[in-house]
């Protein structure tokens, strides 16, 4: 089934524009197809990723199982059949795009470039790029890594934004691109870096998976912040006010924060490791101010 | 929505100072360092290690024989993580080497292993009469080495070397894992930034590309250039 629905993909991302034009909206796909796709990641923890059973779990994951249950009750189908599909950050805007799957609840961001491919339905987290350092060292912001050695992902947009501060600010930053997130960690914990620049959830993230968690904090005010978001087909408007009103729903109720608190400040699975990041004030705002507002 | 390509994208600053042409020279400049510099060390030590694996003392053998199999039976992108990360934790002295000596030296290592496999069996590919004749005219060991048998093994050798200094060019970007800002590393960053992948993808393979051409006609000149007649190993 999978290595099928690899194949498609890949002959659908060329045949993308083609299939693009006639798409009908969500709801109308839904309703006729009796079936309706979630994309799921495998390791977004902890938005959506694989548990110990291969399932699919988390934060997002489960707003989109609340989404589903809405759609049901929309489309009149309470036997609404709901398939599952793995996406990566690579592919997730071309299944979106040519049908392959209907909605994305995971750690994409919402930027004003991939608005003119897809929708995005109320911001529904916020990430800046904050620094990992050894516990103890005194990084209030960058300019306090001045003329030291800060490592960055490869491939990744934090890795751009802080190349870009330190020639703006002439920090004679020492800037190094690891090849991977893992890497860039065990280059802190090595000493070869001071300081790993990264969205502040994943180094939640790492930190909480280390080995010794209390080895590490994660410091500095976020550098530009960036809305998460679920992710929508473009010119859909009754699916996105769908989706929009359940979220909304959610937030002034309070089940969002207890939403939050289950994914984000208690121990997850599969390991039982607690996150512990309390909820970014940008965030709390928007659960008043229910912006779907890009960034740049 | 054909495909159009944007080959301005190179054009473009990208933030920190340089264009995306700039900083992709500048990552070519760091792929042929790392595989240039590597390219001696290999030369050097593989040489060694392979001219000691055909002396007739047996510790040599084995010192140049254990030397062979333990850089060649160790994937090299696991020596590299070796040198930058478990060696350093068990030396301290050696966390102050910089990445860039390090994994010249994983990658001279490892390649070191296969010259050292390749100038033993083009010394072996003589006739043994060859070396009986110069010790017997008085020459020692080293001279017989020196004068008789390495002219020849060399120039044996030299296309299996070719293919080395080649291949050099290309597992340079191991260097990527020790964060070396070269060809690779350019690669994945420039085409998350810029969103043109197929360009900047396309750009970096050409070099790539060149780079083992040029090699490789560099090889082939050497080896016209030494060419012996009526020897094998030589192409023209």
């Amino acid at each position: 089934m999978r290595t099928h629905s690899l194949k498609m993909t890949c002959l659908l991302a060329f045949l993308m524009p083609a299939a693009m034009a006639q798409t009908p909206t969500t709801l109308e796909k839904v309703k006729g197809s009796g079936t309706i796709t979630v994309a799921y990641r495998d390791s977004s923890i902890p938005f959506s990723y694989l548990d110990d059973k291969a399932q699919p779990v988390g934060f997002g994951w489960e707003i989109c199982g609340i989404i589903v249950d809405e759609v049901k009750k929309a489309t009149g189908q309470p036997n609404l059949k709901v398939q599952t599909q793995a996406v990566t950050s690579a592919n997730r805007i071309p299944l979106l795009m040519n049908g392959t799957i209907d909605i994305e609840c995971g750690s994409t961001t919402n930027n004003s470039e991939r608005q003119k491919q897809v929708a995005f339905a109320t911001n529904y987290f916020y990430t800046g790029t904050r620094f990992l350092v050894k516990a103890g060292t005194a990084v209030n912001s960058i300019d306090d890594l001045k003329g030291k050695t800060v490592v960055s992902t490869t491939g990744t947009t934090n890795y751009k934004i802080i190349r870009n501060l330190n020639e703006e600010k002439k920090l004679g930053i020492d800037l190094i691109g690891a090849k991977d997130h893992a890497d860039s960690a065990l280059l802190v914990q090595t000493g070869r870096a001071v300081a790993f620049g990264m969205d502040d959830i994943l180094l939640y993230g790492l930190k909480a998976s280390a080995a010794n968690p209390g080895e590490f904090a994660v410091v500095g005010e976020a550098i530009q912040v960036e809305p998460y978001a679920i992710m929508l087909r473009k010119d859909d408007p009754a699916f996105k006010k769908l989706v929009d009103d359940t979220l909304a729903g959610l937030m002034k109720s309070g089940d969002f924060e207890k939403l939050y608190k289950k994914w984000f400040m208690s121990p997850i699975p599969p390991k039982g490791i607690n996150l512990n990041a309390p909820m970014s004030k940008d965030l709390v705002d928007n659960l008043k101010k229910l912006s779907d507002k890009p960034a740049t | 929505m054909a495909f159009t390509w944007n080959w301005q994208i190179f054009l473009q600053q990208n933030g920190g100072g340089q264009t995306y042409l700039g900083w992709l020279m500048s990552a070519w400049g760091w792929t042929m360092a790392v595989a240039l510099c590597s390219l001696v060390v290999a030369l050097l030590v593989g040489s060694l290690m392979g001219i000691l694996r055909t002396t007739p003392s047996k510790t040599l053998v084995l010192l140049g024989n254990a030397w062979t199999e333990l850089f060649r039976n160790i994937p090299l992108l696991v020596q590299v993580f070796l040198w930058y990360h478990v060696i350093p934790s068990l030396f301290v002295s050696l966390r102050a080497v910089p990445s860039f000596v390090l994994v010249v030296f994983a990658l001279g290592f490892f390649t070191s292993s296969r010259i050292s496999e390749q100038l033993k069996a083009g010394i072996q590919s003589l006739p043994q009469g060859q070396r009986q004749a110069g010790l017997a005219m008085g020459l020692t060991l080293p001279q017989t080495y020196r004068y008789v048998l390495l002219p020849m093994a060399f120039r044996v050798v030299i296309p299996p070397l070719t293919s080395e200094a080649m291949n050099i060019i290309k597992n340079s970007s191991v260097a990527f894992a020790v964060s070396i800002a070269e060809l690779t590393m350019f690669a994945m960053q420039a085409q998350e930034e810029t969103s043109r992948g197929i360009e900047i993808y396309l750009a970096v393979t050409a070099l790539y590309f060149v780079s083992a051409l040029a090699v490789n006609r560099v090889a082939l000149f050497i080896e016209g250039l030494v060419q012996v007649p009526g020897m094998i190993g030589a192409s023209k």
